[in-house]
This record gives structure tokens, sequence and C-alpha cells, in this order.
């Protein structure tokens, strides 16, 4: 028999699926990400899918740690290839859930092609955003969020540009699930993560964050707690909005909820089907050669 | 906070009593789960940690209702909350 030399730390809820030896994670204190982390961890639980059929996949960035936190199949893939990294690992293994975790720079400035596009596709993955309206990892550059006038590092007078909406972006571009919550609906985020885990097809969770430390400091709002508060006190819940309208608006018409829900075919569903001849020549109505012609252009 | 009638049923009603732990070294002293605590019942200790923060200390343990709030809020996995025991407490409204 050994005695204990040291009582053992008490063991948190979410440590089955965190790699404990890697915490203290590296996030800066009251950075929003950790927060989201929790969200998503708690939602893989709520699922009862079994460990091995879940996959997270992230990117580059302060957010895109979290593939190397989660005691998961997880890949940290290169600035802004987590969704083609993804869609791969889906097309092989399509039982299983691929789950995207990244940030607004990676997935929607240098990957945004790719995020456009697995949209149109409805390619079956949730994609969960983390929006801090900046590149948080390398110091505060703007990024496609950054709300107008803000500053950064790169826009010290302000930025002069038009943000992205990128829930509107997702549902325009053909997303079947579209989400936001900020930082702080941490039950709704929870919910609607899992919801977003279960939905066949592309599933898009933004989340409003804060970065206190390189987005909060440079716009005088320093503290992490004033920022968490910052954006909750201006949300307003709006479920089913039309996506145009859920603006993010920062006098008090932040909008959340869950824009989008419907079911249509998945890209591997269309692809399947094209294989086993099920999909008619195009154009479904065929031509008619005869009247070719006969309709007056203009 | 006073209340100017108690409920009706307050003797009869059993609140869930909880038990708060905290990971003295996982937290970076954000103070999140003591601005959001339901019971308001941290406070942040006068103490460090391992790595020079401030952690958050539960100044009244029998408030705790295991609402799991400052678990889920603590961006550092260093809080959690569990029930304390079958028996329950009376509601603390009114108090
Ligand atoms: C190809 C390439 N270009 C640029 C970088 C530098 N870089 C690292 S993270 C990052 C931006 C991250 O921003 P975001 O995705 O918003 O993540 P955050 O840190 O804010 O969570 C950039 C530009 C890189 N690593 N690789
Ligand atoms: S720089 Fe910003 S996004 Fe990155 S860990 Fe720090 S607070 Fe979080
Ligand atoms: S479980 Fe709820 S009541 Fe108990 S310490 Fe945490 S937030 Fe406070
Ligand atoms: S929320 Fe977590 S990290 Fe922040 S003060 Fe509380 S225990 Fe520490
Ligand atoms: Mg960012």
């Amino acid at each position: 028999m050994t005695t204990a030399l040291a009582a053992a730390p008490p063991r948190h809820p979410h440590d089955d699926l965190l790699r404990t030896e890697r915490i203290p994670h590296i996030w800066c204190s009251g950075c929003g990400i950790g927060i989201v982390f929790g969200s998503l961890m708690a939602a893989i639980t709520k699922s009862g899918l079994a460990r091995q059929d879940v996959a997270v996949v992230s990117g580059i960035g302060c957010t895109g740690r979290m593939a190397g936190y989660i005691r998961l199949d997880s890949f940290h893939t290169t600035h802004g290839r987590a969704i083609p990294f993804a869609t791969g690992l889906k097309l092989a293994r399509p039982q299983g859930k691929v789950i995207v975790a990244s940030g607004d720079g990676d997935l929607l400035a240098i990957g945004g092609n790719h995020f456009i596009h697995a949209a149109r596709r409805n390619m079956d993955l949730t994609v969960i955003c983390v929006n801090n309206f900046n590149y948080g990892m390398t110091g505060g550059q703007l990024a496609p969020s950054t709300p107008f006038g803000a500053k950064t590092t790169t826009t010290p007078q302000g930025n002069p540009d038009e943000p992205f909406n990128f829930c509107a972006l997702a549902a325009a571009c053909g997303a079947s699930y579209v989400a936001r919550w900020t930082a702080l609906h941490i039950r709704r985020l929870t919910n609607t993560i899992l919801e977003a885990i279960n939905h066949k097809g592309f599933s898009f969770v933004e989340i409003v964050a804060p970065c206190p430390t390189a987005f909060g400091r440079r716009n005088k709002i320093r503290g992490a707690l004033d920022l968490l508060k910052f954006y909750y006190d201006r949300s307003v819940v709006k479920n089913h909005l039309a996506p145009g309208e859920a603006t993010i608006d920062f006098d008090h018409n932040l909008v959340v909820g869950k824009f989008v829900e419907f079911d249509r075919p998945t890209f591997l569903d269309h692809y399947q089907m094209v294989n086993r001849g099920e999909v008619e020549a195009w154009p479904a109505t065929g031509v008619d050669a005869s009247a070719a012609g006969q309709r007056k252009a203009g | 906070m006073k209340y100017w009638r108690q409920p009706l049923d307050r003797d009869e009603i059993q609140v869930i009593r909880g038990q708060v732990e905290v990971i003295k070294d996982r937290c970076k002293g954000c103070g999140f789960c003591i601005a959001y605590c339901s019971r308001g019942l941290l406070v942040m200790s006068r103490k460090f940690n391992r790595k020079g923060y401030h952690y958050p200390e539960a100044a009244q343990p029998e408030l705790c209702v295991n609402c799991h709030f400052c678990e889920v809020i603590c961006p550092e996995f260093a809080i959690f909350s569990s029930q304390a025991d079958a028996a329950g407490q009376q509601p603390p409204v009114g108090e």
C-alpha cells in the first residue's frame, strides 16, 4: 500500500474530453474561446455519440487550438484549410460526425472560398466559428468581421470597411442550419451546437466572443468581463429572422438566435444519386430542336 | 433581498444543495464565475495560485444550489459544482 503524497486535484466534468496534460491552455485570461470550447464539449457529451465517431478539425489561430485540446480524433490543419480537410474526412468516413471549430479569420478570410462552396454543396459538416472581430493570435489585425470604425493594429485610425455578416453569407450560400449567439448565451449555445451536430447538412454556428487582449484593449473595452457583458447587453434574440436582417449592430441590435433550419440533400446524397444514374439528363425538359430559333431574342 | 411576503409552500419545497470545487492551478482569475454565480457566494481569494493568479473561493459554500453556472462560464475548466446531499434544504427565498 502506498500513501497518497498530495491530495489529487478534483476532476472536472470535462476532464474525460480534455487533453488534461495540456491544461492550462494558452488562451488569455477571460478569452471567450474557452467558454465556447466548454459548450462544444458539453454538446458532444450530450449527443451520446461514440467517441470514435466524432472528429474535430481546426485551422490556425487562437480558436484553432481547440483541436489540440480535445481528446478525440482531431486535426489542426494549415491556415484556412479546416473545411477542405474536414470534407475529405467526412467523405472517407461518412458515418462519423465532423466538427470544424475555428476563428473568423481562418474560416472567412483566408478560408472564405472553402466556406462558400461547402455551404453551397450542403457538405455535412458542423462549423463552429468563434467571431472575436480580429486575428487574435497574430496580435489583432483587421478581419473580415471587424466592425466599421473599430481599431485594429492594421487600422489604427479605425476600420474603413463594412464587415461581412457571416450568418447572412452562410445562408445565401446554401447552409441548411445557421445560428448565432454570444459567448454568454451559454446554455442556448450548447443546445444549438447539439442541434447543429445532429443536423444533416452544412450547419453554421457563429459565436460573438471576447478577445480582451487584442481587440478589447485597442477599442477601450479593456476588461474581459466588460467585453463579455458589452456583447450580451446589446443582443436581442430573434429566432427565424431572415438572416440578411440579422445584423451585428452594437447599438442594441446585435441579433442572435437560430435563423435557418431546413432539410435538403447533402453533397454526398447528390453524388451518390448521380453515380447510381438516378439523376435525369440535364435539362430535365429535354431540348426541342424544332422550337429552336422560333422565340425572338430580346 | 427582502420580500414583502413568503411563498405559501416555502416549508415544503426542498432546494438542491450543491458543493462547488475550484481547481486552483487552472484558474486565470478572470472573475467570470464570481460575477455570474447565481447565489453570489464566490469571492476572489487574496492568495495566488502557482501561475500567480488570484482564484475564487466560496465565501458562503452552504448557499450553493448546484446550478452549474460557474462551471459552464469558466473558460479554464477550473470550477464545477456537484450535488452536496440528497436531503436538501429550505429555499433561500426572502433571506
Ligand atoms: C498561410 C498563413 N498565413 C498567415 C498566417 C498567420 N496567421 C496565424 S493565425 C492568423 C489569423 C487568425 O485569426 P482567427 O482565425 O480570427 O483566429 P483567432 O486567433 O482570432 O481566434 C494568421 C493570419 C499563417 N499561420 N499561415
Ligand atoms: S489573443 Fe485574443 S483570441 Fe487569442 S487567446 Fe488572447 S484573448 Fe483569446
Ligand atoms: S453552482 Fe451555481 S450557486 Fe453554486 S457556486 Fe456555481 S454558480 Fe454559484
Ligand atoms: S471563471 Fe474560472 S478562470 Fe475565471 S476566475 Fe472563475 S475559476 Fe478562475
Ligand atoms: Mg478571430
